[in-house]
């Protein structure tokens, strides 16, 4: 086992002219020739819709699949703040350096510099690239857009569309690649789901697909495989994501050897609507702003079973304000939530589950009036109304935090590579540049940074180099017959088990231990209780599994046996991640290194690195290979919120 | 959680298709203790939990957000696409717009252009096709200008964000008596003809549009008005009256 330190490939130079220099040194490909290449595009969210987009519009040919009906449905269309962008529009102080600077430091010093500079230079060419397919951005009356400030950030930097930010986005960059699909540039698979890499002289030749309507397995050959399948939130079963979110496509590339990198960086937004009971299937977040106006408090005994407005002022704990006087509500997303739990465990939660915490709006109401908190927050308030049955104007909110975001993901080089040549990862489902914590409105700015303006010049360097097309790889090659085979035995063990527990019960119970053990605050003895926990649920689930029907028709369960098994094992492999990881450091939250403020202690000495995890067998021992992180650029700090 | 913790007993009539080319039928379900503050689709998760732990086949339907915004979500309930309530996705709709003892009808989105897979799942890729058609403005990546070389009145622009607001569930489809695409189709075409970006093909992409609407067996619109009381996003019916200005412009000036 030896452990390898991985190069991110940034090319030597000062930060800010490091990407400039290498799109120049890159080489091309004749505009003749872009026709002879293939590239399959897997997701179809800002990450892959941009990417089929642009590299049909070059002149490649793609193949698109997506998990839905159609691709306008990818979970990116959820996004509901903005996006940023180092326009400076507002003429208030913003740049280039400063975006960059800020998502460093947001990212709590364990991102790429490099990386993380390019995504803030071509954020300006996002907004410009979105107005002109027709994103009805939000406008001033002179006509201009707008902005706002977004997540604490000292400047408006946050482009938006309404609450709808993601949708229109989205829409955008679905619009542009259904234009390409129109033209025949771009095959588009719809309900179809990656279940195999396919591997040619070590290589990403292709993948094997599950079409959902009639089962049957697919062999799909090409020059180059692009991830740009999200995240692995749903892990946690209960999150923010869809129901269809899943780590499939990552984790089966993982599986055929590309690296796994921070899988412990997982965020969890502390405004969202709490769980009603056990047969609550997804959660709805509700955008940070509401922390502007609304007070967050439990009260002050354990168990008090009051209303709300029946608990007299001197019986109510503000916590936040009270321990953090100067941020108050509005301290970092990690503190919120790492608090909320606190009060819960600490038996002070609110309602019928005891799981929840007050945000209250009476104080702003009678501060500004109810028709002010209409105008900022009626939309939120009325989702809120519409979900819960409470109206948010007479009785306090309650919240509590829930997973939203990974920042974990495939590992890869300056180039959206993994270790795999020719299997290149974008947006959510890469690691690379949201470090251990994402900002407010920056993960819509990396999708579509990379798909639009990163993956059109790698790729082009990469088969320029490379050549693929000159070694044809048809789907006839016997590593397809390998893997369809793979798939199609995974698929018949998981029918033919029989079992008595459903599908959800198993993702409901890795759920609870991932929560528990692997959520807000992380020690030791949780972080192994997690993994032998989650060895046995998986060891049960291989042999009572109960999954109904055949394989030769719509079967959602089976569907969902496929994708809960690999949540059993990556569940593992967060849990191992967060082990090894002895720091805190942005939303990984280790118990045993916090300073006395009770904020996260980042242990510069031994982890200012990322951790790629190479996969050695399910029931084995992976092996942890480490990219060395510097900061030429940017100080390293410790974050106080007092 | 809300203040209603009386659980109901409900009466479930569901539509049962195997496939495609199965000829389906209705099928009655008893379903006891549904809190009034779960989601109808949660509704259906407890329904299919009971019907795997009897060895039974469970409804596929289709949904994946849950939160009224992917537009994955459909479901014609008791004759209402989306249900009861006004402006609510299915996802959205909670138990408490039902009462204990009553009898739900579920049914698929019904339309000669979206074919069933199984049961309430429907294939509605004709939407796509209508997107591809001309639902773009032909800009490629990296030929933007500055974001604000062209001012855009607020107004336009307001309204353009009203249009775009379409989820591209089908409900205004589904509830037409006439299996009517216009609502879907004038909402893309308004939002781009609204914007100066879109304009200088909004002729070509209307016609494009429309022809490819009626090619795929879409009905025409007789003003029941049905698309709009129906659509969650409540996207206003004046949108088609904007369609048919940008379509009649397209017949009356182009070459």
């Amino acid at each position: 086992m030896t452990i390898k330190k991985l190069d991110g490939k940034v090319p030597a130079g000062n930060v800010s002219e490091v990407w400039d220099n290498h799109r120049f040194n890159m080489k091309l490909i004749n505009p003749a020739n872009k026709r002879k290449f293939n590239v399959i595009v897997v997701g179809t969210g800002l990450a892959g819709a941009s990417a089929a987009a642009s590299l049909a519009e070059l002149g490649y040919n793609v193949q698109s699949f997506c998990i839905q009906d159609s691709p306008r449905r990818a979970h990116s269309i959820a996004a509901q703040g903005g996006i940023n962008a180092a326009k400076n529009y507002p003429n208030d102080g913003d740049s280039i350096w400063r975006l960059f600077y800020d998502t460093v430091k947001g990212g709590d010093y364990r991102a790429r510099e490099a990386n993380v500079y390019r995504l803030a230079q071509v954020s300006n060419n996002i907004i410009d690239q979105c107005v002109a397919q027709g994103v009805p951005f939000a406008r001033e009356y002179g006509g201009t857009l707008s902005n706002r400030s977004f997540g604490g950030a000292q400047v408006s930097r946050t482009f938006y569309a309404r609450g709808q930010t993601g949708q229109q986005l989205l829409l955008g960059a679905y619009s542009a690649m259904m234009k390409e699909v129109g033209k025949g540039k771009i095959k588009l698979y719809t309900r179809r789901e990656m279940v195999e890499l396919v591997m040619v002289d070590g290589k990403a030749r292709g993948i094997i697909t599950r079409n959902i309507v009639t089962g049957e397995l697919e062999r799909f050959a090409a020059d180059a495989v692009l991830l740009c399948t999200g995240g692995y939130g749903n892990a946690y079963y209960l999150s923010t994501n869809a129901m269809a979110s899943n780590c499939s496509a990552a984790w089966r590339a993982h599986k055929k050897g590309a690296y796994f990198a921070n899988p412990c960086y997982t965020q969890i937004h502390p405004t969202c609507i709490p769980m009603h009971g056990e047969n609550q299937s997804k959660l709805t977040l509700m955008s940070e702003s509401l922390r502007n106006d609304g007070r967050v408090w439990v009260p002050k005994k354990p168990g008090d079973k009051r209303a709300p407005n029946d608990i007299p002022e001197d019986e109510r704990d503000y916590y936040l304000e009270r321990k953090y006087p100067s941020f108050g509500n509005l301290v970092p997303r990690d503190v919120a939530s790492r608090n909320a739990k606190e009060q819960v465990d600490l038996g002070k939660g609110v309602g019928a589950t005891g799981v929840a915490v007050y945000l209250d709006f009476l104080d702003a109401i009678k501060r500004d009036g109810e028709d002010v908190i209409r105008q900022k927050y009626g939309n939120l308030f009325d989702m809120y109304q519409r979900i819960t049955d409470d109206n948010p104007y007479e009785v306090p909110m309650r919240i509590y935090p829930a997973v939203h975001y990974t920042m974990g993901g495939l590992w890869v080089d300056y180039n959206l590579m993994s270790n795999v040549p020719g299997l290149f990862v974008l947006g959510e489902a890469n690691f690379s540049d949201h470090g251990a914590n994402r900002l407010g409105a920056s993960a819509l700015m990396q999708g579509l940074a990379d798909g639009y303006f990163v993956i059109p010049y790698t790729l082009g360097n990469y088969f320029a180099n490379e050549k693929p097309n000159e070694q044809k790889v048809g789907t006839d090659h016997e590593a397809f017959d390998k893997a369809y085979n793979e798939a199609k035995d995974k698929y018949q063990q998981l029918l033919s088990i029989n079992g008595t527990q459903p599908v959800d019960y198993y993702h409901k119970e890795l759920g609870k231990i991932m929560w528990e053990y692997v959520g807000m605050s992380r020690n030791e003895e949780g972080l192994k209780k997690a993994i032998s926990q989650i060895k046995d649920l998986r060891k049960q689930f291989w042999k009572d599994v109960k999954v109904p029907g055949e394989n030769t028709n719509v079967n959602v369960e089976l569907e969902k046996a496929g994708r809960v098994a690999d949540f059993l094992e990556i569940g593992e492999l967060m849990a191992r991640d967060a082990l090894e990881r002895k720091e805190s450091c942005g939303g990984h939250f280790r118990e045993e290194s916090q300073t006395e403020e009770n904020e996260a202690k980042r242990d510069d000495e031994n982890f200012c690195h990322v951790a790629a995890w190479e996969f050695t067998g399910v029931d084995n021992e992976p092996i942890r290979h480490v990219e060395e992180l510097k900061f030429e650029n940017v100080k390293l700090t410790q974050r106080s919120y007092k | 959680m809300g203040n209603n913790t009386v659980s109901m007993n409900l009466n479930l009539k569901i539509w049962r298709q195997k496939s495609a080319t199965d000829k389906g039928e209705m099928v009655d379900y008893k379903l006891t203790d549904v809190s009034p503050d779960m989601s109808f689709l949660e509704m259906l998760d407890m329904l299919n939990d009971r019907l795997i732990r009897e060895g039974k086949d469970p409804v596929a339907f289709d949904h994946d957000c849950r939160e009224g915004i992917c537009g994955m979500c459909s479901l014609m309930i008791n004759g209402q696409a989306h249900g009861p309530e006004r402006e609510t996705t299915t996802c959205q709709l909670h138990m408490r717009s039902f009462k204990n003892g009553d009898t739900i009808v579920i049914e698929p989105w019904r339309a000669k252009a979206f074919p069933i897979h199984k049961d309430l799942m429907v294939d509605r890729s004709a939407f796509d096709e209508i997107i591809a058609a001309g639902g773009y403005v032909s800009v490629n990546t990296g030929h933007a200008p500055d974001a604000n070389a062209i001012p855009i009145p607020k107004e336009n622009a307001d309204l353009a964000m009203d249009a775009a607001a379409c989820i591209g569930c089908a409900a205004c489809v589904a509830s037409c008596k006439n299996a009517s695409a216009m609502l879907f189709v004038s909402a893309k075409i308004s939002q781009l003809a609204l914007l100066p970006q879109g304009e200088a093909e909004s002729k070509q992409r209307a016609e494009a549009m429309v022809a490819k609407m009626d090619e795929l067996g879409f009905g025409n619109c007789t003003n029941e008005a049905e698309c709009e009381a129906s659509c969650p996003k409540g996207i206003d019916i004046s949108n088609i009256a904007r369609m048919n200005r940008e379509f009649i412009k397209g017949g009356l000036t182009n070459r």
